[in-house]
């Protein structure tokens, strides 16, 4: 798993795609969240763009497309159970599936150990 | 992802910890009746009003009568009355007591303007009773004019925008035509910005954005400012408009306001100002002499007509000569045979960006806040700026050294602004305190605004507060201020104890919103 | 001054407290150049009994309604308001509370606006309706962007029959965000004109009913044809009181109500304040303007209300807020429940009733003056008469005769073509003696 400095992970499958979600740091900071909007598949998305919208209940938060690429899939329960954000952030709570355009991009990426770094930092 | 810096508990953390020994049977305690929906009532068949049957004929209507039930229960005349006092009974209200609400200007409503906009001539009229039926209304349509002309040193002024925002919108929109104006007179590209600073009314940047600019932010200095640097820096001839609280959101007024409207002016820029803290100058200062093109005016802060559990406001809108000929219709104007309403973009108006809503504006609230000005007389609105000012310092002074100052050095306008580092390691936060305040019968201040501030705890109390009320509030504060930096945790998570209802669930709100009464089952079934 | 509490020792001691030497040392941040040295050349301060003076002047220069045979209505009515509605929206709890922002304290304004929100939706037949927007204009308005967030198109249309102040508040408003309006000529009976203007680029249509002209339309057909082309279509109504007798919005088939509710518990007040009503399908609420109350628990389980979705506003989201709207408008709504609460069903449809019998007694006498001619065929309590001579100075006549005999189409529309226009409205404020007072006035006015 890979982690951005915006608190988003990634999941790089074998079929050249990555899973995207936001970290249980994150999910911890928005308070209870309640509300999730989602990407269309088919959606060609740049890095820095917004991806998904998550609220809470006194915040809208944009979570942005890590990569440059393409929207394969999104995670259809979220709508319905926003709730799984806070209760597995970085598991069942997957916001959507994006094929990558360059690989080597992710290489930048932090890992586990670098990440939990940065969070001290701040 | 954004990281959102307003987010804050919004589900109880403090489960059931009901003080009551012996829960009721009603649901009500002492005075406070437990009040059913008028759903609940069963009125299915009832009503409160006589009115004789009239003739069944609906023959010109044919099949577009409606058939299917519509489903509304009634009330007879006693029943509505103790459903609405006893749902009354549950809100806080300024005649009750401190209502601090920074930003918000909750004061003291004359009973006088109430009884002034019931008047007959002026409650039962038509907007479009013909124009010579009406010149008492036109005139004083036109006096009140002149009083916010006066008041604020502004050539003119738009009477119609509905509320504060709505006003912001038609400062904003005649700008924009003037601009377009200037580009179709002379050529030349298209301006695309508007630039607010981070401490702005979050309705600044969804103005400037809804009427199609880009929203850029100006910083602010450490003593709560705008950073002129900063502000030089990012004006250009991109730039349409700054817009600018003055006083600004953390009650402290702009220093550099000349050298603000001068930069900005410079650029060909306008200088929108948001005149929701006008309150705080009126009397004492001119928006006009510090160089504003447009401001509109809460009347429901600074002339007090009353707020009403949420609207309805009214936010006319001054202009410079510069913005004038591009606002809407109707304009009222001085005709041949006296007054006249311009209600087509024509003749004199013929440059108007159009119209903000249906007729001419919030009449009523014309008519009170003409009254409270009256009543005030230039003298009398120049003290209310001075007390509200002298109100909110001693706030200041009385909590500054249990509580931390936003910005200590130099006096505040109209509200004290504090934040949440003396509330650091205490486990208590500035929602818990707020709603400690609750329980000792005060309405908790503004939270968490302005954003520049962490934890914002913005004061304003008004002008209308006396003394003793303002030592009650401040000793309250004091004593649940140490309360909290000793320990006491509880009494804050678990606040509040004693209003009619304890924290609420806003997650399972938003969750899964009922936005409306829908039958119990038994109900519906009753029904078929 | 009677609304300043401070004596003058209160004032020093203050100072002392803060450690200022003056008020003025603590207006130290104004320019010296901007500071005004004394009060500005406005009237000094005055008792109640001198301001009510001035003021009784000014309302005496009015012609009030209730005191003449009185047929005004293009978008305003006069109806009657039980005394109790009035008693209660001035209670200090209801009118001097803010926006509802500590749900524990302010239960009686949340349960209100929950209540209210119910009964729109019922009236209306939608799914949902908000706590209220300024008024009916800015609703449709509201309602024509909210389209055009649900479809992502640009474009609407508008009906002949949209009273002209909606329609130019809606191009104002549609205008600034980039929208493009189509707006058809006035026309008496024509909604259905809409239909072949739809394209692939349209947002919505939108259709008022009972139309400026009083016009009653089954829009079933225009949902049905705005749906079929990926539009939405909204349904503006500006006499509340229909709701009693016409079928409803949401059972022909309406996306989004905006509508103006002045009708019921609230007077005319010259035109303002009034209150909007606004219903949608709930599949839209994430894109609905305006606030929203709903139920949850409090931390002892105990049901109450909250503002709720309040991520859509300008608050929080700021520059991507679904709109600039900041406030409802309460205290209106509120009037408009207790109304609605007093008339339930039995009474509104008995209200209705009365309207509707009284515009056919007008009706029937407008058909015998010569010269005259009723052109609605469907209406509610609303119609556009024909008249052999310019509406506007028959109507200016009439009022030096001691009526006012309703709004001419050329004040709110002089380009429209119909000088000889008048839009005259019977409530059941109307007694038959006035309707017989018009008839003859107008038969005299209009001899040669």
């Amino acid at each position: 798993m890979r982690f951005t400095k915006d608190h988003e992970w990634l999941e790089p499958a074998e079929d050249g795609t990555v899973t995207v979600g936001i970290t249980a740091y994150a999910a911890e900071q928005l308070g209870d969240v309640v509300f999730v909007e989602l990407p269309e598949v088919g959606k060609t998305v740049k890095a820095g763009e917004g991806l998904a919208v998550v609220e809470s209940v006194k915040a809208a938060s944009d979570v942005y497309a890590p990569v440059d690429g393409e929207v394969v899939a999104v995670n259809d329960g979220l709508p319905d159970g926003p709730e799984t954000v806070n209760a597995d952030p970085e598991g069942g709570a997957w916001f959507a599936k994006i094929k990558v355009a360059d690989p080597s991009k992710l290489d930048g990426l932090m890992d586990r150990a670098a990440y939990e770094d940065y969070l001290r930092s701040l | 992802m954004s990281m959102n810096p307003v987010g804050r508990p919004t589900r109880p953390e403090v489960a059931a910890t009901n003080d009551s020994v012996h829960p009721t049977l009603t649901g009500g305690r002492g005075l406070l009746q437990d009040e059913p929906l008028i759903f609940e009532l069963g009125g299915w068949d009832k009503t409160g009003v006589d009115l004789p049957e009239a003739g069944g004929d609906t023959s010109v209507l044919g099949d577009l009568v409606r058939a299917e039930p519509i489903g509304l229960p009634g009330l007879s005349e006693p029943e509505a009355m103790r459903h609405y006092v006893r749902l009354s009974q549950k809100n806080h209200a300024i005649d009750l007591a401190l209502y601090p609400l920074g930003s918000c200007t909750m004061k003291h409503n004359p009973r006088l303007n109430e009884k002034a906009a019931r008047y007959p001539g002026f409650s039962d009229i038509h907007p479009l009773q013909p124009q010579s039926t009406v010149q008492g209304a036109l005139e004083l349509m036109d006096r009140l004019a002149h009083w916010l002309k006066t008041l604020t040193g502004m050539p003119a002024v738009a009477l119609s925008p509905k509320a504060g925002a709505h006003g912001e919108l038609c400062g904003l929109l005649a700008i924009r035509a003037a601009h377009e104006a200037k580009v179709a007179r002379e050529g030349g590209a298209r301006r695309t910005t508007v630039l607010t600073p981070t401490s702005a009314h979050g309705t600044n940047p969804a103005t400037a954005a809804f009427v199609g600019y880009q929203v850029q932010e100006i910083a602010q200095t450490a003593d709560g400012r705008v950073d002129l640097a900063d502000l030089e820096a990012k004006l250009g001839p991109h730039v349409a408009a700054i817009m600018v609280t003055n006083p600004n959101t953390c009650g402290l007024f702009e220093r550099d306001i000349l050298e603000i409207a001068r930069l900005t002016h410079a650029v060909g820029a306008y200088f929108y100002c948001d005149g929701a803290n006008f309150n705080a100058i009126v009397g004492r200062v001119r928006p006009g002499d510090l160089g504003v093109d447009a401001m509109h005016i809460n009347l429901h802060k600074t002339f007090s007509t009353p707020h009403g559990g949420g609207g309805p406001g009214a936010g006319p809108v001054v202009l410079s000569q510069a913005l004038a000929p591009f606002a809407p219709v109707p304009w009222v104007v001085h005709g041949a045979d006296g007054l006249q309403l311009l209600e087509q973009p024509e003749g004199e108006a013929a440059d108007a960006f159009g119209r903000m809503c249906a007729f001419h504006g919030q009449m009523g609230m014309f008519v009170r806040a003409y009254a409270y000005m009256l009543s005030h007389g230039a003298d009398g609105l120049r003290q209310a700026a001075e007390d509200a000012v002298l109100n909110a310092n001693y706030v200041k002074a009385r909590l500054s050294d249990v509580m931390t100052a936003a910005f200590p050095d130099g006096p505040c306008m109209h509200e004290a602004l504090f934040d949440d580092r003396w509330l650091e390691g205490t486990g208590v936060t500035t929602l818990d305190f707020a709603k400690a305040m609750i329980d000792e019968g005060f309405h908790p201040m503004t939270m968490y605004f302005p954003l520049v501030v962490h934890g914002a705890m913005l004061i304003e109390p008004t002008e209308t507060e006396p003394k003793h009320e303002l030592d009650r509030f401040t000793d309250t504060l004091r004593v649940l201020a140490e309360a909290a930096k000793a320990g006491e945790v509880e009494r804050f998570k678990g606040a509040p104890y004693h209003a009619p209802l304890r924290r609420l669930d806003e997650t399972a709100a938003a969750r899964k919103p009922r936005l409306r009464w829908t039958p119990p089952p038994a109900h519906a079934i009753a029904a078929e | 001054m009677r609304y300043l509490p401070l004596t003058p020792e209160d004032r020093r001691d203050m100072l002392g407290v803060i450690g200022a030497p003056s008020v003025d040392a603590l207006f130290a941040d104004v320019p010296t150049a901007a500071r005004l040295p004394g009060p500005v050349d406005l009237p000094r301060h005055q008792g109640e009994l001198e301001v009510e003076r001035e003021l009784l002047t000014l309302a005496a220069r009015n012609r009030v309604a209730g005191q003449y045979p009185f047929f005004c209505g293009a978008g305003a009515y006069r109806h009657h308001v039980p005394a109790t509605v009035d008693h209660l929206i001035q209670r200090s709890e209801f009118l001097t509370s803010y926006t509802p922002y500590q749900p524990e304290i302010s239960q009686g304004t949340l349960q209100v606006l929950f209540e209210f929100q119910t009964q729109v939706a019922a009236l209306t037949g939608m799914e949902v309706a908000n706590a209220s927007l300024y008024e009916g204009s800015t609703a449709a308005a509201e309602a024509v962007m909210m389209a055009s967030r649900i479809t992502r198109r640009n474009k609407a249309v508008l009906s002949p029959g949209l009273h002209p102040h909606y329609a130019e508040t809606v191009q104002t408003l549609a205008h600034a965000v980039g929208m493009e309006i189509e707006r058809l000529p006035l026309a008496i009976d024509a909604e259905a004109e809409v239909v072949s203007h739809i394209g692939p680029d349209t947002a919505c249509v939108v259709v008022q009913t009972p139309n400026l002209f009083g016009a009653a339309t089954d829009v079933t057909a225009i949902g049905e044809a705005a749906r079929a082309a990926g539009a939405l279509l909204i349904v503006v109504v500006t006499e509340a009181v229909s709701f009693g007798l016409l079928k409803s919005p949401g059972a022909m088939g309406a996306d989004i109500v905006a509508a103006e509710g002045q009708s019921i518990g609230n007077g005319l007040n010259f035109g303002g304040p009034y209150v909007g009503l606004f219903a949608f399908r709930e599949k839209f609420v994430r894109q609905a303007p305006g606030r929203l109350a709903g139920e949850t628990v409090d931390a002892d389980g105990r049901r109450g209300f909250v503002l709720t979705l309040s991520t859509r506003e300008q608050h929080i989201r700021r520059d991507k807020a679904t709109s600039n709207i900041c406030t409802n408008s309460g205290l209106c709504a509120l009037a408009f429940n207790i109304h609605m609460s007093l008339l339930g069903e039995t009474g509104l449809r008995r209200l209705a009733a009365l309207n509707h019998q009284q515009a056919r007694k007008l009706k029937a006498t407008l058909d015998a003056v010569p010269g005259v001619q009723v052109l609605t065929p469907r209406f509610f309590n609303e119609m556009a008469v024909r008249l052999p001579a310019p509406a506007a100075e028959v109507v200016e006549t009439l009022a030096g005769n001691g009526v006012l005999a309703g709004v001419p189409v050329s004040r709110l529309d002089p380009k429209a073509g119909m000088d000889d226009v008048l839009l005259v409205a019977a409530t059941e404020t109307t007694r038959d003696a006035d309707i017989e007072i018009l008839g003859r006035a107008l038969t005299r006015v209009l001899s040669p």
